[in-house]
């Protein structure tokens, strides 16, 4: 993570909206998934992107991964701007830059056995006879833990972490240089999960992997990342290394966050837990900061004008006149 | 039998197994759990461990699919596998025991305002409600006694107050969809004590909320608890939630409690070898994680005695033939284990 | 192949699928093995004036028709013609449809709209009278009532494919092939349509008996074969004016058409329960 290396992937001013439909299916509306999002993430780091359900998050991770197009703002993938590709363009990208889905089980054809899954990247992406690709894909199956065995059983036999050590196997198959990994682990029991956890990290350390790794559950995003990310309603409010982040972290909201999650041994969420109401209706954006109606901070300024992210030393920043 | 004591409910020795089509799964293998009044109990375990199947064979609402095999549920000291469906219908579920679902999306119908449901709950399930109202259909058609209705709506705005759902008159005129899950969730909860009910059922209340709206509805749901006294069994398979709201946590694994504590206890010094593996796979700063080897084990064919044995470190001869009895460590700390981890507790 | 004897298997396990099933092979059998089983081959289109109009008997087994044929082996022969103009008419429908309704699912812009309104427009007139407006400005033979079915059952398939498609479309597994860099072609073929083939195949049964019950109408109607062909429909046209005496001329093929639509809707049903992905992920907990 030294200062001097180029980044892999540079997010400038990226937004994206989604039209709402009324009853009728006529647009009646905009929802500002993304709204001027700007990060950079250098080799070899895990990112990590937290936020709540509806922050803005998958729709992120979707768009690096150009399953939404973005409305604005640019991409660049190792100094090549993949914002506006076309599906040939993209199809080069894929297998450097390639997206993990939250349950990458479902990213399994039913029908197809775990030998064809394992097999069709490489059918796309090279030109590798079909003995070279078996070889490829025992090898994988090795490095996600799985036995050969499970190559022909088709994926609703398999257990629910097994799958997704699967789903990581295809994408792994292609030697990507960044993986978006959306919510791994969320749906998984504890144990699973620390198993899956081990492997993404051994994998990393193997294929010298660099990680976008977006979830809604702080305990993992402090174990797995280096720098995190913050989201709320479409905006980052604060970026910071993991360890700053979580020692000390100046955005209202991060700090709200924070102390939602339950700390064992510790002292209780419920006696201690100050935030009240919910996330704002995306439909209808709040002007000035959109955490602001839920700040204990506020004050009259907030509502002036939305505040930027701003440098805040050792790396962290954060959108707060108050940080 | 031991005679009732003070517990409100006691479960002791059940076994329900379900018949699916590749044989007779053995869902709960003797499964004791006992809640005193105003105590708030976690059940936790992770997927497929039957908590949920023991939550609903305490609301009497088990698939078609299962057996009863052996074992009681005592409530108030009555049984209530030997209780009849049309008391227990009457007078039980969702009068005395109340439940509150996972899911606050599907616990609605979309198509009916959310005061008409409450109200329609309500003319049955009212704690004003005389026996004497018709029952069945007799009491479909019967009209709502007018005087008991006025109360019964000052009762759900009160409740929704103490919900802390703003505007209730606003509120109940509107669709379960212009909600948000966490106010949906806190509509169930009021849902769940407007009966007045002894004992709630949480079956993972908070497993599809956002941690923020988590942190809001467990502390809710605690105040209300203790407020009222009222007991509650809450599900979970997240160990920070139940450390959040529980006053003793009960572990299940395949099918078998395994270990009880009170909460401090049990995170403190964790006896059974499946609970301090269970509390090492949680993320925890500068810690590795430990996880569990191998997987849950397949309930239609279990491992003999302890389920256990086949992934645990301690395991011997004697864990493969009998389930352990109970070892009292005192304190209220119960632990399965022939074998019991005296020390290695995490921090 | 293991995919084809499980369905199999569970399809005998089924009993209305099974009887359905029996029936579809014994109409098979039949056609293929007409020549064999026909007690008189000769008697099938030659005129015998003679014999006009006998009661079953143990010689003729159905009894005779006014041209004093043997019903029963013109049954048999008639399965041919059954058999081959729903195969012919379905297929086609098949041909064009599933194509068409792959495409208007998968792109869901103005030229998959345009497909759809085409299909629409196909859908709003009822079958038979399009048939039978399709086979009376043609002339009356087996080729253009096939002709006139295929060209009137193919928005079914379009209909069906475009509504799998468009749900499939949201799926994340096709998300994912899209996510990788999957070529379009491959995720169409190799993910898609081997994904709809359930219902496909379901609704090619079901369109079978349906398209055997629209062929026997045009017959009936006089536009099938002509005569002397042993269409089913035609026979029973051709009984009517010596009903009711000669009931035994009119039951044999009503019977038969009656048997071979009801096969092919029990066995549409009984694919239906084997093969719903929805069915299926429920019994094997996914």
């Amino acid at each position: 993570m030294s200062a001097a290396s180029i980044p892999i992937l540079q997010v400038a001013d990226l937004s994206r909206t989604f039209p709402v439909r009324n009853a009728l299916g006529w647009a009646s509306g905009t929802v500002r998934a993304l709204d001027g999002v700007s990060f950079e993430v250098r080799p070899g780091e895990t990112l990590g992107i937290v936020g709540e359900s509806g922050c803005g998050k998958s729709t992120l991770g979707k768009a690096l991964a150009g399953i939404h197009d973005p409305d604005g703002g640019r991409i660049a993938f190792e100094g090549q701007d993949i914002t506006a590709l076309s599906a040939a363009g993209r199809r080069r990208v894929a297998p450097r830059l390639q997206y993990c889905y939250q349950d990458p089980g479902n990213s399994l054809d039913p029908r197809w056995t775990i030998r064809r899954s394992l097999a069709e990247p490489l059918i796309v992406h090279t030109a590798l006879s079909a003995a070279e690709r078996d070889a490829r894909i025992a090898e994988i199956m090795r490095q996600v833990g799985l036995p050969i065995t499970h190559l022909d059983l088709y994926p609703h036999e398999l257990s629910g972490g097994q799958q997704r050590r699967v789903g990581l196997a295809r994408i792994l198959t292609l030697h990507p240089r960044l993986v978006v990994l959306d919510e791994p682990t969320s749906g998984l029991d504890v144990s699973v999960q620390a198993s899956v956890l081990n492997l993404l990290r051994e994998l990393q350390r193997v294929f010298s992997l660099t990680y976008l790794f977006i979830s809604h559950d702080l305990a993992v995003v402090r174990m797995m990342c280096d720098r995190v990310a913050v989201m709320y309603a479409g905006r980052i409010v604060e970026i910071a290394p993991a360890e700053k982040l979580f020692a000390a972290a100046r955005h209202p909201y991060t700090q709200s966050l924070l102390s939602a999650i339950p700390d064992i041994g510790g002292r209780r969420v419920t006696d201690t837990f100050a935030l009240e109401g919910e996330p704002p209706d995306p439909t209808r954006p709040i002007a000035g900061c959109r955490f602001r109606t839920r700040c204990p901070r506020q004050a009259p300024e907030c509502a002036a004008a939305e505040p930027a992210l701003r440098p805040l030393g050792e790396g962290q920043s954060a959108a707060c006149l108050f940080a | 039998m031991p005679p009732p004591g003070d517990n409100l409910l006691e479960v002791e020795n059940l076994r329900v197994s379900f018949s699916t089509e590749a044989g007779t799964a053995k869902v709960l293998d003797g499964v004791n759990l006992a809640l005193q009044p105003g105590e708030i109990v976690g059940l936790v375990g992770e997927s497929g461990c039957g908590k949920t199947t023991l939550a609903n064979a305490i609301l009497g609402i088990l698939a078609r699919n299962a057996r009863h095999e052996a074992g009681a549920i005592r409530f108030g000291g009555e049984d209530l596998l030997a209780m009849s469906q049309r008391r227990i219908e009457t007078e039980v579920r969702g009068r005395r025991i109340a439940f509150i679902p996972q899911d606050p999306y599907g616990s609605f119908n979309p198509l009916f305002t959310v005061g008409a449901q409450i109200m329609e709950v309500m003319k049955w399930k009212s704690p004003l409600r005389k026996v004497s109202e018709g029952r069945g259909l007799a009491g479909f058609f019967s009209r709502y006694p007018r005087a008991r209705r006025r109360e019964d709506m000052a009762r759900v705005a009160e409740m929704l107050r103490a919900v802390q759902i703003p505007d209730p008159a606003v509120a109940t005129a509107k669709l379960p969809h212009e909600f948000s899950g966490g106010q949906r969730q806190r509509l169930m909860i009021a849902l769940a004590l407007l009966p007045s009910p002894q004992l709630v059922i949480a079956d993972e209340p908070t497993t599809a909320l956002d941690v923020t709206i988590q942190a809001q509805i467990l502390k809710l749901l605690k105040k209300l608890a203790k407020e009222s006294g009222i007991s509650v069994l809450f599900t979970t398979h997240d160990l920070g939630t139940a450390y959040e709201i529980c006053d003793r946590i009960c572990v299940m694994y395949a099918g078998q409690e395994v270990e009880t504590a009170p909460v401090e206890e049990f995170f403190r010094r964790p006896r059974h070898p499946y609970t301090v593996r269970l509390l090492e796979s949680l993320p925890r700063p500068g810690r590795p994680l430990a996880g569990i080897g191998g997987e849950i084990p397949a309930l239609i064919a279990p491992p003999s005695g302890c389920r256990f044995h086949p992934r645990c470190a301690f395991a011997a001869d004697a864990c493969r033939g009998l389930r352990p009895p109970v070892t009292v460590i005192g304190g209220g700390h119960d632990v399965r284990c022939y074998h019991p981890v005296v020390e290695g507790a995490p921090a | 192949m293991r995919a084809v004897r499980d369905i199999l298997a569970k399809l005998v396990r089924d009993p209305s699928a099974a009887v359905g099933l029996a029936i579809i092979f014994l109409l098979i059998a039949v056609a293929v093995l007409a020549p064999v089983l026909a007690t008189h081959p000769d008697a099938v289109w030659d005129m015998n004036p003679r014999q006009r109009l006998l009661p079953p008997s143990e010689t003729y087994v159905f009894g005779t028709d006014r041209m004093g044929a043997d019903i029963y082996s013109r049954i048999l022969f008639g399965a041919r013609i059954t058999l081959i103009i729903a195969i012919v008419a379905v297929g086609a429908a098949l041909l064009i449809g599933v194509p068409i309704g792959l495409v208007s699912g998968w792109r869901g812009n103005w030229l998959g709209e345009g497909l759809m309104r085409v299909s629409d427009i196909f859908l709003a007139v009822p079958q038979i009278v399009l048939a039978i407006a399709i086979s009376q400005t043609l002339g009356p033979s087996i080729e253009n009532v096939i002709l006139a079915l295929s060209v009137t059952y193919w928005p079914w398939f379009t209909r069906l494919v475009h509504a799998e498609v468009r749900s499939l479309r949201n799926e994340t597994f096709i998300e994912a092939a899209i996510a990788l860099g999957v070529p379009t072609w491959r995720i169409v073929l190799l993910h898609v349509l081997p994904n709809v083939a359930s219902p496909i195949i379901v609704r090619t049964s079901i369109g079978m008996g349906f398209t055997i019950l629209t062929a026997s109408a045009l017959g009936f109607l006089g536009l099938g074969a002509p005569p002397p062909a042993p269409e089913w429909g035609r026979m029973i046209s051709e009984s009517r004016e010596f009903l009711p005496e000669a009931w035994w001329s009119a039951l044999a093929p009503g019977l038969a058409i009656f048997l071979v639509v009801m096969g092919f809707n029990l066995l549409g049903d009984g694919l239906r329960d084997v093969l719903d992905p929805r069915i299926r992920r429920a019994t094997t907990g996914r």
